[in-house]
């Protein structure tokens, strides 16, 4: 059994973090907290989570620095082509029937995703009537969004992924290169907002048309999921779309009634009518 | 070895996979009782054939893990590609997306290493064949936890770096020519 000791001491460090400044990782999948944050101790210096605690209860620098370990995620642009293959062939052509439209990306991390479908709208023509929303609880991961500059040695894949997705232009058009990094052209995030949303605290803040939230609840339990979906059903127009990670599924939550499967193999649901 | 009776198995392999599973999983009896997890390092594009292509050769069951799902009995599990498997300390299995680990998602320390954490002692490891050091940090957390560490005799194996990594970092695990680990494995959950 892991150490018994230590099991105490995490959730303490939770206790903490969540009763001093709120952000709330109690309920996330603990495996993957555990290693998350085991791997902060040791990188950090710190002897024991006792000591990590203390580090961040007295000093709010810490805060940065934990939630940069905690909120780690690691993705690509057009990550799983098949699924931006089908949000292009079968919700595009539902989209085009809205006079406006407000997407949201929740847990837009360091912004792969939401730069994807920027360019996505773009190439169909629904940029111009689209306003993004792109939400995350760490302001680094925001501001890393914001910037929309990635290393170049990740870009052969970024490329081979929007093509295989069916873009129907080059990924070198949206960005210049300068010193081993891409930036990707700030056209792309004008119709963008950028803001601070946790989906275990905060509540709905805008009706939409679709709602991308991939590999954000394999990290919650299943309480946790079961509150996010709530919130993304009530977040939905009737008819409106939810695009979930490849292995999330709506299926264990309360509220899988509300949703039918749209494009069941890439998990893109859409909101039934009440 | 512990005295505990093991409540799970959890196997990594890498180059050379296929064949030396193929010699491991469908030599175990329906009647295996133990959960066992299974990290294979494949590219994360690729199409997840592992579970279908075992489940034809197996006689338990055979399944790709989906997140929260529990454990069951006498059912193998592999990571989908793309994805680290791990366990919960309530025998439920994980899927996440953080970042790959010895260029690998998914990565047999993370399997390994929460495993222990949920399993200690009840646990049995195996490391096979492979080019690369994955499992070898993993290994060792399941032997400090007092669970039974496996590897794969290096001489046999396809490739050997894998278990000569895992023997360095944990030097009394068991060595075990790949066509008997079945059986020691049938030993050891009866």
């Amino acid at each position: 059994m892991s150490d018994v000791i230590e099991d105490i001491e995490i959730r303490l460090l939770l206790e903490a973090l969540h009763q001093r400044y709120h952000y709330d990782f109690r309920h996330y999948a603990q495996a993957s907290v555990r290693r998350r944050l085991r791997q902060a101790r040791h990188q950090l210096g710190f002897a024991n989570f006792s000591a990590m605690q203390e580090a961040l209860l007295h000093d709010e620098a810490m805060l940065p620095r934990l939630l940069g370990y905690l909120t780690v995620q690691v993705s690509e642009m057009f990550r799983d082509p098949s699924y931006f293959r089908a949000i292009r062939e079968k919700v595009v052509p539902h989209l085009r029937t809205y006079p406006s439209l407000k997407v949201w990306i929740a847990g837009c991390s360091g912004g792969e995703e939401l730069y994807s479908y920027a360019i996505l709208f773009r190439e169909e023509g629904l940029e111009e009537r689209t306003l993004f929303y792109a939400t995350d609880i760490s302001q680094d991961a925001l501001e890393t969004a914001g910037r929309g500059i990635y290393a170049l040695d990740r870009i052969a894949r970024f490329t081979e992924n929007h093509r295989a997705s069916g873009g129907k232009s080059s990924l070198s058009d949206y960005y210049t290169t300068a010193y081993g990094a891409a930036a990707f052209d700030k056209s792309l995030r004008e119709r963008v907002v950028f803001s601070d949303h946790s989906l275990v605290t905060d509540a709905v803040f805008a009706e939409m048309q679709l709602i991308s939230c991939r590999n954000v609840m394999i990290y919650f339990d299943r309480m946790l999921q079961d509150r996010a979906i709530g919130l993304f059903k009530d977040s939905l127009v009737r008819g409106g779309f939810l695009g979930l990670g490849s292995k999330e599924s709506i299926r264990f939550s309360g509220h899988a009634g509300a949703f039918g499967d749209f494009v069941r193999a890439e998990k893109i649901y859409q909101r039934r009518d009440p | 070895m512990s005295g505990d009776r093991p409540r799970a198995v959890v196997i990594g392999a890498s180059a050379g996979a296929i064949q030396a599973l193929t010699e491991i999983l469908p030599a175990l009896s329906a009647e295996f009782a133990l959960p066992i997890l299974v990290v294979v390092h494949v590219p994360a594009d690729r199409e997840n054939i592992l579970a279908p292509l075992f489940e034809k050769k197996c006689r338990l069951a055979v399944r790709e893990a989906e997140d929260k799902e529990p454990a069951e009995p006498g059912t193998v599990y592999f990571a989908p590609s793309g994805y680290h498997l791990l366990v919960e300390s309530d025998g439920t299995l994980s899927l996440s997306s953080d970042e790959p680990v010895m260029h690998s998602r998914p990565a047999i320390d993370v399997l390994f290493e929460s495993a222990a954490d949920a399993f200690g002692p009840a646990l049995v490891g195996v490391v096979l064949t492979g080019a690369n050091a994955d499992g070898a940090a993993g290994l060792k957390a399941i032997a400090d936890a007092g669970g039974t560490a496996v590897v794969e005799d290096p001489a046999g194996a396809y490739a050997d770096a894998m278990p000569l990594a895992a023997l360095r970092l944990c030097p009394d695990a068991r060595v075990i020519k790949r066509g008997e680990i079945a059986e020691f494995l049938m030993r050891l959950a009866a």
